[in-house]
């Protein structure tokens, strides 16, 4: 079962100037949703700000009703340990099976580090991991 | 056959080898008189205009190469007075400066002559409209055909290059019958129109196309054939011997050159000695006419044969075969002449880089994309994505200005590329033509 | 002393200009007459080339608006078989598709010879060295002055627009006299030969137009790059530059009776008005053939200036003042903000909402263009944003021809307006 260790990253489309991941914080905050996870990608004028959230559909429709651009992105998230050699593990796996990273970015969660991937092919991503002993997270544990 | 002008295109050989000898005569004994410079060689070689008693004594005088024109930049060979230059045309050069072409109302008059010749062999004339895709400006091949179809008497529409979909509008709604661009160019806008659920062969008037500037190949002309249902003729000719010239006849079978305008010779490159009729070998180009900047000898650096047998079309004048590479190192981009060292010498002047630099060249889709791998300095380096975008940019830009041609840079880690430690191999090109 | 490409033609007056001009008007109709749009036209209007007996019948004919031509793409609005046509060229159109110009063999001539009287009166020879920095190909500028230079015998730099550093190398290089480019341009050369510390000593002359520029900026130019500066005015609907152009008095163009027949009128109401009244100027042509236009409403904002000049020649117009219509000058090349909205419609990815700022950078304009991204056409990704971006500009670039920068916005976030649209925020000053 590979689909349950698929996570709904949300993407936000904002224009690269003050105050605009501010507006997105305060409009998640009054609703109640968590941030696990967020990271802001740049291209001159505007750029998009992904988060891993405990509920976006929440997040989706509140960033909506206040006019943003928000879709739903697949992405893998892959627990590491929190020590020397954590990330190598997981980016050797990849590497290896010539899965190219699009992007990522990672947090330090109680229990371990967490890194979020966006891969070419989700699903080999997880075979391989898996296959390699390695532990991801599924949907149910972030919320 | 329709001939512009047909006493001196089907004069008898013996007429044209005695024409040519008399011009050859005049222009020796004019530049040993007042050009410094080939005076100055023809001094260095030993050799006097009276020792030139037959055509093939030309084969005592010396060579000139590229580098002669940068060691005398812009103008130091030009042999008219100022006043009477009214053109100039600049080249790439093989590093920093670019090459300066002059010209005297004679010399483009003369060029445009040519070109009337040429283009009347392919078949065109008064009521075609033919659309020049040739750069304009300071490159030869937009003014230079736009004079030539004028002088027929051909309407023309000047559309230089770019804005592809544009080009297609208006060649349908305007009607061309006739264009002249590179091969890739023509073969980017048969594709184009497609897509653009235009088909050249049923929803346009385009019968012809005049297409050189880069190598192609009886393949692609077929190719043209087929889909487009145009026909193709290869034109030929550098911006030092004026710009284009010289092209194909209807008979397509090589490209005829005016004997009374030059006189070519096939050399071997490495002793310089010339080879015998239907050798392969370097293209050396004389201008028999040529006013503001003479050219004895030229070195174009191209290799073809000579075919001097009669053509079919009963033109008497020699033709030259299809180019089949270079002697040196140089690549056609799209149609520009680029030489590596030129890159080199750009890449040196931008602080950011650390000197390292890999070109790969790739035909994409019809048309081909220069790609100039860079190493970034170590303390370059920004975390910012958009610092590295703008270094991109600048090599980008920097590029562009010194080779008049788009490249696509990208930034490679320090370290990653090739290094050499004899000749450095720094262009891999993939096309396949 | 003043030199004379025609003298006689320049500075023909009174009675003999006023025939010629009844003459080749009543020719100029008579050609007209050959174009279904203007036949019905001066059906309805009730004249037809017979009736004209001098040039106070001009005020009978019909006007030609912009929008007119874009009825007859492409060859509506030729007046001779296509073999006479040996040239093309295409300006900006109002909306999706350009205006295309015809010339016969003729035309060429004419213009070129206009060309040479206008560099002539600045004081231009065959002695001096032309650099032409402006764009060749379908725009009018490159080849029309290159053919007028070339005329005089002068010797042509074919240096086209770009590679300002090039441009300098040359100038210096090839001992240049004289430039033809944008004000905008020349001011930017000027800036960039000032932080490279070096000076342009051959050159004595700049030829200056395509967009409009003030006294100020002369003054700059003419200072800084130690020159004269003269202003040019045409467009490619009366063949391109060449129109109208300043002498060595600098104090209004003057344009060229012979060939042309102009007019000032109130643009809201269409009435005629008199010297050293501002408002739109209307040309009708006197010696195009391949494409006579009648009463051509220019769309510049000027007024005649009726005292004698000193040199000898005839009416002059003042230096452009403004539009009469929302059309844009970039760089020289002409935009009209209803081309940017007929692109943007046919991308399904954006909104139809957009605004266009126009800013100077380094004395060059700039356009940018904030379009509001469409919400179901968001991906998530990043990559495609960028696609995206990059597609406007290049659809943008061939509309226009001209390289714009787009910004995606957020859906909702760019002004709504109820009634006239005021998309467009010009911030340039003053030139």
């Amino acid at each position: 079962m590979q689909e349950e260790y698929i996570i709904k990253q949300i993407s936000v489309f904002s224009e690269n100037k003050p105050g605009r991941l501010a507006a997105i914080a305060e409009a998640l905050q009054k609703s109640n949703v968590n941030i696990f996870a967020f990271s802001i990608a740049e291209a001159s004028s505007f750029g998009v700000v992904r988060a891993l959230v405990d509920t976006p559909e929440t997040a989706r429709s509140v960033l909506e009703k206040l006019g943003f651009a928000v879709q739903f992105t697949d992405v893998i998230a892959v627990r590491m340990k929190d020590e020397p050699g954590g990330l190598h593990q997981v980016a050797r796996i990849l590497g290896d099976a010539g899965i190219n990273i699009e992007y990522a970015y990672a947090y330090s969660g109680r229990e371990a580090a967490v890194l979020i991937l966006r891969v070419s092919q989700a699903g080999e991503a997880i075979s391989k991991i898996r296959a390699a002993g390695g532990s991801l997270l599924r949907e149910s544990d972030l919320s | 056959m329709h001939c512009w002008d047909p006493r001196i295109e089907t004069m008898p050989k013996e007429d044209l080898q005695k024409l040519q000898y008399r011009l050859l005569k005049t222009l020796v004994y004019r530049l040993y008189s007042f050009s410094e410079f080939y005076h100055r060689r023809m001094k260095e070689a030993g050799v006097h205009p009276d020792d030139i008693r037959t055509l093939s004594d030309i084969r005592l005088l010396p060579f000139m190469y590229k580098h002669d024109l940068r060691d005398n930049y812009p103008n130091r060979i030009f042999c008219a007075p100022h006043d009477e230059v009214v053109r100039y045309h600049v080249s790439s050069g093989t590093t920093g400066k670019p090459t300066v072409v002059g010209y005297t109302r004679k010399d483009l008059d003369l060029w445009t002559t040519s070109l009337a010749r040429a283009l009347t062999s392919c078949g065109l004339g008064r009521g075609d409209v033919i659309q020049v895709s040739y750069g304009y400006g300071l490159f030869t091949g937009g003014l230079g055909l736009h004079y030539g179809a004028e002088r027929i008497g051909a309407a023309v529409l000047p559309t230089s290059v770019g804005n592809t979909e544009r080009q297609i509008e208006l060649m349908q709604d305007l009607k061309a019958t006739a264009i002249a661009c590179t091969p890739s160019y023509l073969i980017h806008i048969g594709e184009a129109a497609e897509r653009m659920g235009i088909s050249i062969k049923n929803d346009t008037d385009l019968r012809s196309a005049i297409i050189g500037a880069e190598p192609w190949s009886e393949s692609m002309r077929t190719r043209i054939y087929e889909t487009m249902g145009v026909k193709a003729y290869n034109i030929y000719g550098t911006s030092e011997i004026s710009g284009p010239m010289f092209s194909e006849c209807t008979a397509q079978q090589g490209i005829h050159i005016w004997g009374d305008i030059a006189y070519p010779e096939i050399i071997d490159p490495v002793t310089g000695e010339v080879l015998e009729s239907g050798e392969s070998g370097e293209l050396v180009m004389t201008v028999l006419q040529k006013e503001a900047l003479p050219m004895i000898r030229y070195r174009i650096g191209d290799i073809t044969r000579i075919d001097d047998e009669p053509c079919a079309c009963g033109r008497t004048h020699p033709r030259i075969q299809r180019i089949t590479g270079r002697v040196d190192d140089m690549l056609i981009i799209r149609g520009i002449n680029v030489f590596p060292s030129a890159v080199e010498h750009a890449l040196l002047g931008i602080p950011e880089l650390a000197g390292h630099f890999l070109i790969e060249v790739d035909r994409k889709g019809s048309l081909d994309d220069m790609i100039v791998r860079v190493e970034v300095a170590p303390e370059a380096f920004s975390d910012r994505i958009n610092d590295l975008i703008n270094i991109k940019k600048k090599v980008e830009h920097t590029l562009k200005s010194a080779l008049n041609v788009a490249v696509v840079v990208e930034l490679a880690e320090p370290g990653s590329l090739p290094r050499f430690e004899g000749k450095a191999k720094r262009v891999i090109d993939r096309r396949v033509i | 002393m003043a030199m004379f490409w025609d003298k006689e033609r320049e500075t023909l007056r009174g009675k003999r200009l006023e025939e010629l001009q009844a003459k080749q008007l009543r020719w100029t109709v008579s050609l007209a007459e050959n174009v279904p749009f203007y036949r019905e036209r001066l059906r309805e209007a009730g004249i037809s080339a017979d009736d004209i007996r001098s040039t106070d019948d001009l005020s009978r004919l019909p006007f030609t608006k912009k929008t007119d031509l874009r009825e007859g793409y492409p060859f509506g609005f030729f007046a001779v078989p296509r073999r006479e046509i040996v040239r093309v060229h295409t300006t900006s159109g109002t909306t999706g598709k350009p205006t295309v110009v015809g010339y016969t063999q003729r035309d060429i001539d004419t213009w070129s010879d206009l060309i040479a009287r206008n560099l002539t009166m600045v004081g231009l020879t065959a002695d001096d060295t032309f650099q032409n920095a402006v764009n060749y190909g379908l725009f009018t500028g490159g080849l029309g002055f290159h053919y007028g230079a070339e005329r005089t015998g002068m010797m042509v730099v074919p240096s086209a627009t770009g590679n300002t550093k090039r441009q300098i190398e040359m100038i210096q290089d090839f001992g240049v006299t004289a430039l033809h480019c944008t004000p905008g341009y020349a001011l930017h050369i000027t800036e960039v030969i000032e932080e490279m510390g070096v000076t342009l000593d051959s050159l004595r002359i700049g030829c200056f137009g395509a967009e409009a520029w003030s006294e100020t900026m002369r003054h700059e130019l003419e200072t800084r790059l130690a020159i004269d500066a003269y202003d040019s005015y045409g467009m490619s609907e009366m063949y391109g530059p060449g129109v109208a152009f300043e002498c060595t008095e600098k104090h209004g163009l003057h344009i060229w009776e012979d060939c042309y027949l102009p007019e000032i009128i109130d643009p809201a109401t269409g009435e005629t008005l008199g010297p050293g009244e501002k408002g739109e100027l209307v040309i009708t042509s006197l010696s195009k053939e391949a494409m006579p236009m009648i009463r051509y409403r220019t769309g510049d904002i000027t007024m005649f200036i009726e005292d004698e000049c000193p040199c000898g020649r005839g009416l002059r117009i003042a230096r452009i003042m403004g539009r009469s219509d929302d059309m844009l000058v970039i760089r020289g090349i002409n935009v009209f903000p209803s081309q940017i909205e007929h692109v943007l419609l046919g991308i399904p990815e954006v909104g139809d909402q957009f605004m266009v700022y126009i800013d100077r950078v380094h004395h060059l304009d700039e356009m940018t263009i904030d379009v509001e991204m469409n919400r179901s056409a968001f991906s998530g990704e990043l990559g495609d944003l960028v696609g995206l971006q990059k597609q406007i500009q290049q659809r943008l670039q061939e509309a226009l021809s001209l390289r714009t920068s787009v910004r995606l916005v957020e859906p909702g976030s760019l002004p709504r307006f109820e009634g006239k649209a005021k998309r467009v925020i010009d911030r340039r000053g003053d030139l």
